[in-house]
């Protein structure tokens, strides 16, 4: 890759982070503070106590905030696919615009329509028909993300589709494997736990603010009570889904495995790492530079996690690029210059077989399309010139792996001692907790995001596993035109988070409706 | 008769909804609904024709244009790197 298009490549990359992140910053708040107004809205019903009506009534105007500013934020998104990644757009076809399409039209619309009689429709509607448009928006909201993440998964485990070499595209052929692919399902639902532990620890720290000021005592504690609970579940749910996540990284993306854990060479009944710090000095994959400064591993666990057995092998880096390990299929992974090797026959089988239609030779064509659907799995790699550019940046991806997953324990640590304080001791008084809930806050989003580094970041240089990497993947612009999106993107998003911060800090010193809560 | 009272009445408290809705917003709710429209105004009048034109829309007629245009174009990708 030259020079001018590298730098290409990565200010679009730069620039989809940049988004994506920020986008990222509104949507978990959406869906987790959605669940619990929800919830508290459901106790308002149950329990007629206008309590619980206030404290949802209030939780609504913050979640009113945040969807407002948030809304159609991850549109920027679909734009850059159309302009920096116009090949990308083209090759994966109806496949990722479906997902997306249905989400627009369906997800997005149920979430849209049933806020309005959310924010307009108190006692102008039943309180059961407002109680359903509350619990729709939430369902509306999961929705969305639901089709999102389909596409998402799609593009780390490319199934349910058949390259047309005519068209150029890969179409759908299965859309049931699309939809629900192991990957697909297990990523929504560890993304949506994860929302809901960020509207948790949002709640439980704005709570702890109100108990900290001496301010609405009542309504903290019943914010937190629901918060916690929700957060515990959150947590706990994301270390199960989190363990599917990383048996079918293990199966599908085994480089990303490799760099999550700084795993250079493979080994049977490979542990975990548990904390480790990487050895800035190693500068080549297959040196003998040991990767580690100092590590300390949980013996068995990576193998457990990986291919639940103990004593499976767990390739590392090495082992991914020589080839020669037994696949759980049983068969024998090829190196990486075998299957660059198949990757330029197909690409070249796809130019011929063009050129063989235009002649009118179909039995050239035929044999072409044939070598072209032999070799098609490896596709993607005829476009990388270098073992190297196999591996994702791994300090990146190791760092926020571990930091992630140290998070959601500390959380799990912190909700549990939380629950206790609420319902054993005495949670008004216990000033540490209400500052350690309060500052806990920022924790919750760096894990969210630092989730989408792993997911994102782990998986280069592909944007389709295998078939497509990222210089493949974007359009011939030029750097330059990037850098300057780029600055108008941050310039946009970052004014929305200081209205977002600014609105919502009013909102949260103004407080709930003393009227209300009194009543 | 009593069906066509009732459907009345529905359309008028929807209607009245979403009217009383709008008219009585606090001064929040319209600085979001402002927020809110100045945003996408931005996003889909200035950043989406100016900054994000679709290359192959724009640049190719056709489908079978804009195939060719990506097979080309995965080909040269291809050849420099060999």
């Amino acid at each position: 890759m030259d020079l001018l298009s590298a730098s290409a490549v990565n200010w679009s990359r730069a620039q989809f982070a940049l988004t994506a992140g920020y986008h990222w910053l509104f949507v978990p708040l959406t869906i987790g503070l959605g669940l619990i107004m929800a919830i508290m809205e459901s106790l308002y019903v149950k329990t007629g106590d206008l309590k619980w009506k206030a404290a949802t009534k209030f939780w609504q105007k913050i979640f009113g905030i945040n969807f407002a500013i948030g809304i159609a934020t991850g549109i920027i998104l679909e734009f850059q696919f159309g302009t920096n990644w116009s090949n990308y757009s083209w090759f994966v076809g109806d496949i990722f615009g479906a997902p997306l399409a249905i989400e627009g039209i369906l997800a997005f619309f149920l979430e849209a329509t049933f806020v309005s009689i959310m924010f307009f429709g108190w006692n102008r509607v039943s309180k059961k028909m407002h109680l359903t448009s509350t619990w729709l928006v939430f369902v509306g909201a999961s929705l969305s993300a639901f089709w999102i993440l389909v596409a998402n998964a799609w593009m780390q485990y490319p199934a349910g589709m058949e390259f047309n070499p005519d068209s150029v595209r890969n179409e759908m052929n299965d859309f049931w494997a699309v939809a629900f692919s192991p990957v697909a399902y297990n990523k929504f639902l560890h993304t949506t736990f994860s929302c809901w532990a960020v509207g948790a620890a949002f709640v439980a720290a704005i709570s702890g603010w109100y108990l900290l000021k001496g301010r609405h005592a009542d309504f903290a504690i019943k914010s937190l009570k629901i918060g916690s609970l929700v957060g515990l579940v959150s947590f706990i749910m994301l270390a199960v889904t989190g363990d599917g996540s990383a048996y079918h990284v293990a199966q599908k993306q085994p480089m990303k495995l490799a760099a999550m854990e700084g795993l250079y060479k493979g080994t049977e009944g490979a542990g975990l790492v548990a904390v480790g710090m990487l050895n800035p000095a190693k500068e080549k994959y297959n040196d003998d530079v040991d990767p580690y400064i100092f590590k300390i591993e949980i013996p068995k666990l990576l193998s457990l996690l990986g291919y639940r057995n103990i004593n499976a092998f767990v390739p590392g880096i090495v082992d991914i690029i020589e080839g020669g390990y037994t696949l759980p299929d049983g068969t024998t992974s090829l190196s990486f210059q075998e299957r660059r090797e198949r990757g330029l026959k197909a690409i070249q089988a796809l130019a011929d077989y063009q050129t063989a239609k235009k002649e009118g030779r179909d039995a050239d064509a035929a044999n072409h399309e044939t070598i072209l659907r032999e070799n098609y799995a490896h596709f993607g790699y005829g476009y990388l010139e270098t073992e190297e550019e196999l591996i994702p940046n791994i300090p990146l991806t190791f760092y926020s792996f571990h930091l992630m997953v140290m998070i959601g324990l500390y959380f799990i640590l912190f909700f549990v001692i939380m629950l206790y304080f609420l319902y054993k001791k005495d949670m008004v008084n216990s000033r540490w907790l209400q500052y350690v809930a309060l500052w806990s806050l920022p924790l919750a989003y760096l894990a969210s995001q630092l989730g989408w580094v792993v997911a994102e970041v782990g998986r280069q240089p592909w944007t389709i596993q295998d078939i497509l990497p990222v210089q493949a993947a974007s359009s011939a612009i030029s750097a330059q035109n990037v850098i300057t999106t780029f600055i108008l993107f941050a310039v946009l998003f970052t004014s929305l988070l200081v209205a977002e911060v600014t609105i919502m800090v009013k909102q949260i010193r103004k407080g709930p409706d003393s009227e209300e809560l009194n009543s | 008769m009593e069906m066509e009272i009732k459907r009345e009445t529905t359309k008028y408290n929807w209607f009245s909804m979403f009217w009383e809705g709008f008219t009585s917003m606090s001064r929040m709710s319209k600085t979001l609904w402002i927020v809110a429209i100045v945003k996408l105004i931005i996003m889909f009048f200035i950043l989406k024709p100016f900054f994000f034109p679709n290359l192959l829309d724009t640049n190719y007629e056709n489908e079978a244009d804009k195939a060719e245009h990506v097979r080309t174009e995965l080909f040269r990708k291809a050849l420099a790197n060999e």
